[in-house]
């Protein structure tokens, strides 16, 4: 169940969390790599941007450039957002990248440092739940998500898209981004992919500058995506009684018998060694 | 950073900045790299960028020398400017320098190319 794992947001701020051994083994895992992968080409689809055009993304809290990559390969050129500084360093050292991308060390919660109008898109993988918790007392969350998504619709050209993919703890934390991100502006909504799966589900948040649109359809069937390994089912069963019951005819089983007419009080023959033996064959 | 990020950041995050634009740039250590040009990809960025101020960053390098001091309307015809405009937007690494915002005179510096844009919460 997903309230039982643990949530790293609960352990502290962001930037402390993702240290330097923290960030290395994020950006080695090639488990996380490859969902990551997949949930960024998912927001860029639901970006809907033009086709065969190169555009200008922002990626919100873009970690070790895994999300990045993905823009990278369809030509677009995007700003990465983090507060991680070793998360920054892992993914601008990243060679392939470095045409394509700029790098920005800044905290989201204090509003996005571009002037109005600069991005044609946003996309922010396992980012703003974090905004979520207050780290010291001066943080106030439903402030800083204010802060964010009003600096966030200012950078944004008119009737572009920024899609969030986060994992909500609770209705009351969807809630809450959900009614700061209106207040500031953006109509939208949840796209849940793979409702039906408690592994594969994912939440997506499209947040739409300028007029009413509707929602792209959330994917569902019933073969989801693979994101994780079947477990095979066994095919040996321990049962002790089995073990424990000698085969009928056996020296063990005459044994087991004439104990239990012995204690019934039934008058037995007494144990030899020809007790259970096969007869010679007779002429 | 490049100067195509310069040209899109504004520090309206701080207290009491509405515009914080444009940043000023010193710079003390920077790159020319090798980029793949995208004609198309130029001209659409430049209908959003300030040209002004990149041309104003430019000359804070000494890298304003070919650009000229009006764009043309029309840029597909100017096949040069436009090879120059990508020449400074995306070549040029900033890879030690300083951010200056223009209203406040904050500064934030840039270290191994990433520009440190965090503040304290009173600011």
């Amino acid at each position: 169940m997903a309230s039982l794992r643990v949530r790293p947001e609960h352990s502290g701020p962001p930037e402390l969390y993702y240290n330097e051994v923290e960030a290395s083994r994020y950006a080695s895992n090639s488990h996380i790599l490859s969902i990551q992968a997949e949930m960024a080409e998912r927001a860029l689809e639901l970006l809907a941007l033009p086709e065969d055009k190169s555009a200008f993304i922002l990626d919100v809290g873009c970690g070790s450039g895994m999300s990045g990559e993905v823009l990278t390969n369809a030509d677009h050129f995007w700003i990465g957002l983090d507060i991680s500084l070793p998360m920054l360093k892992i993914a601008s050292a990243d060679k392939d990248a470095q045409d394509n991308s700029d790098y920005v060390w800044q905290d989201m919660g204090a509003g996005v440092p571009f002037r109005p109008g600069t991005f044609d898109g946003a996309i922010s993988i396992s980012a703003i739940q974090w905004l979520c918790h207050a780290n010291s007392k001066k943080e106030n969350p439903r402030k800083r998500l204010h802060d964010f998504f009003q600096s966030l619709y200012a950078s944004l050209a008119r009737g572009s898209r920024a899609v969030f993919q986060f994992y909500p703890e609770n209705e009351q934390q969807v809630d809450l981004i959900m009614s700061q991100a209106t207040k500031a502006g953006f109509n939208g909504g949840l796209v849940v992919d793979y409702p039906e799966s408690t592994k594969a589900k994912k939440v997506y948040l499209v947040l739409m500058t300028g007029g009413v649109a509707n929602l792209p359809p959330s994917l569902s069937c019933d073969e989801p995506r693979k994101s994780q390994v079947d477990n095979t089912e066994r095919t040996f069963t321990i049962s002790g009684r089995r073990d424990s019951k000698p085969a009928k005819g056996s020296k063990a089983w005459i044994e087991a018998k004439r104990q239990r007419m012995v204690r019934k009080g039934r008058d037995v023959r007494h144990e030899s060694k020809y007790s259970g033996r096969k007869r010679k064959p007779k002429f | 950073m490049k100067l195509l990020t310069h040209n899109f950041m504004s520090s309206r995050f701080l207290k009491g900045v509405n515009e914080g634009y444009p940043l000023r740039l010193h710079v003390t250590k920077m790159e020319n790299r090798d980029v793949e040009f995208n004609a198309e990809f130029v001209k659409n960025i430049m209908s959003k960028c300030d040209y002004g101020a990149l041309r104003t960053a430019c000359e804070s390098i000494n890298e304003a020398s070919k650009l000229p001091a009006n764009l043309p309307d029309d840029l597909s015809e100017h096949d040069d400017i436009l090879r120059e405009l990508h020449r400074v937007l995306f070549c040029i690494e900033v890879i030690e320098g300083e951010l200056e915002c223009p209203d406040t005179g904050r500064r934030f510096p840039i270290h191994d190319s990433i520009p440190n844009l965090l503040v304290e919460d009173n600011e």
